[in-house]
């Protein structure tokens, strides 16, 4: 489920780092939690984003929902088939509905981040809360 | 998060039937319910084109007996139960002395002598103490929300799967009517009445029969397409249907004038609480209105953002959200009554941008008849 070549946060994001490039989207924890996704505005290319920091919404029927930059960098690319199906995020989160790519601006930055395992076990403490 | 830990909030008897089904839950004015289940789209299309069932045990109800119990039941409401008949139910507003809403509510005419009075789950304590401090009369309140489940089944194929499992001919209850009898053997009072904008009953009986209920209703809707629903849709049905919800188009600011509801103000049935008040509002005129709006780009306009008039701040959004059947995001909001006409083009200040939307008429969506 939680692919081993990825990095998570605790805001639910997820990482995948291609040499200075990183493409960025939520985890399918994020998206069960937000249910049905109706609606994503992310940020330009060329915008600055810091790490842990907001820089755009999800938003589902329910709920908005910002979502936290992983590391800093440049945003270089983001995922334009979104804006006209945003129901891409519920179907396959870690894959086809990443949502923007960033340069760097320091790769060590990713060190801080969780690994899937670490991730997994994050998210079984909180169903845990859930379920008290 | 300051939400209390789960173990604190008040479960209805069917708690672990949601649980089992995997719902997502929440905490809901105090009570752990299931916000979605399949998901709120899926859901909310259930209802329109075929049937959902929803828990609503938490409902509070109150009950008014005595001599005195329609004389109580008008004090405190604005519209006019003295026109009610036995078996007959009406929307209404439970008053403060100010004539504004200390909650929304449906008061049933069980017998000439005796109310049930359906309230929200988040005031019910309140509502009931408000009943008992206004209480002048030769009438007896009480609180009897424990007593009941309450069970919603909702949409266009509710009546024949709830058909299946009754004796009582359901085309004999007319909307806004009710009947006691047997559904699944299990006694229930039965309400042609919903909070979806769809044709459906709502049922109310002894807690210790829910899970059975339930269960026998799931099991009768099945080939029919009946699925179980939960609060996120039962919030997008209504506001589709217009319907205000406590706590966003109402509370104890709001005038029914203010909110459209007129039609439950009824000044004629002589005083109640508050009625002095609405009937100089309604001389003098109101400062604000409740009107619907669609988004004219993709963004929602939500709960609590500001609209926009001109550039400056007019009002504010009391529910908003993407309608599933009509497929574009519509809202409710609060503007001065110069800038509520049909087709007035105004903004709504979404995280310090402002998207343009249109003033619509409400309800959004309304059942073919």
């Amino acid at each position: 489920m939680y692919p081993n070549d990825y990095r998570y946060t605790t805001d639910h994001e997820w990482i995948k780092l291609d040499g200075q490039v990183g493409t960025v989207g939520i985890t399918d924890y994020a998206q069960a939690e937000l249910g049905d996704v109706v609606f994503v505005e992310l940020p330009k290319a060329g915008t600055q984003v810091k790490a842990s920091q907001s820089f755009g919404t999800v938003e589902s029927v329910k709920a908005v929902s910002e979502i936290f930059s992983p590391v800093s960098g440049e945003v270089v690319e983001t995922n334009a088939a979104l804006a006209d199906s945003p129901e891409r995020i519920n179907q396959d989160p870690h894959g086809a509905a990443w949502l923007v790519k960033v340069r760097l601006a320091d790769p060590k930055e990713i060190s801080g981040l969780m690994d899937a395992a670490a991730y997994q076990a994050y998210i079984a403490e909180k169903a845990k809360e859930h379920s008290a | 998060m300051t939400t209390p830990a789960t173990a604190q909030l008040r479960k209805t008897a069917l708690n672990s039937i949601h649980r089992r089904l995997g719902a997502k839950m929440v905490n809901f004015g105090g009570w752990d319910m299931p916000v979605e289940y399949s998901g709120i789209i899926a859901e909310h299309m259930a209802v329109r084109t075929r049937a959902g069932l929803f828990d609503v045990s938490h409902m509070g109800e109150l009950e008014v007996r005595g001599p005195g119990a329609l004389t109580l039941v008008q004090h405190v409401t604005s519209n006019n139960a003295g026109k009610l008949t036995i078996g007959q139910a009406q929307y209404s507003g439970l008053m403060t002395a100010r004539g504004t809403f200390v909650d929304d509510l449906l008061v049933h005419k069980i017998s000439e002598n005796h109310y049930l009075l359906c309230v929200n789950a988040g005031n019910q304590d309140a509502d009931f103490a408000h009943v008992v401090s206004n209480n002048h009369f030769d009438a007896k309140a009480e609180n009897t929300g424990p007593r009941y489940s309450q069970l919603a089944i909702q949409g266009p194929r509710a009546k024949e799967i709830l058909q299946g499992l009754t004796k009582v001919s359901l085309d004999t209850i007319h909307y806004y009517y009710f009947v006691f009898g047997r559904v699944a053997d299990i006694q229930c009072l039965i309400a042609r009445t919903g909070y979806t904008g769809e044709d459906g009953f709502e049922l109310y009986f002894d807690p210790e029969s829910s899970e059975k209920l339930w269960n026998d209703l799931m099991q009768a809707g099945e080939s029919a397409g009946l699925i179980p629903c939960g609060l996120g849709a039962r919030n997008t049905l209504r506001l589709e249907a217009g319907m205000c919800l406590y706590g966003h188009e109402i509370d104890d600011t709001t005038t029914p004038w203010e909110a459209g509801l007129g039609w439950i103000c009824k000044l004629d049935k002589g005083p109640f609480l508050g009625s002095d008040v609405l009937a100089r509002q309604k001389q003098t005129g109101i400062e604000r209105k409740l009107v619907g709006f669609e988004m004219l780009d993709k963004r929602i306009g939500r709960d609590g953002y500001p609209v926009l008039i001109a550039g400056r701040e007019a009002g504010r959004v009391t529910s908003g959200c993407p309608s599933p059947l009509l497929k574009k995001n519509i809202g409710m909001a609060y503007v001065p009554p110069a800038s509520a006409a049909l087709g007035t083009e105004i903004e709504i200040g979404i995280r310090g941008q402002s998207a343009p939307a249109r003033i619509i008429a409400l309800p959004f969506y309304k059942r073919p008849q």
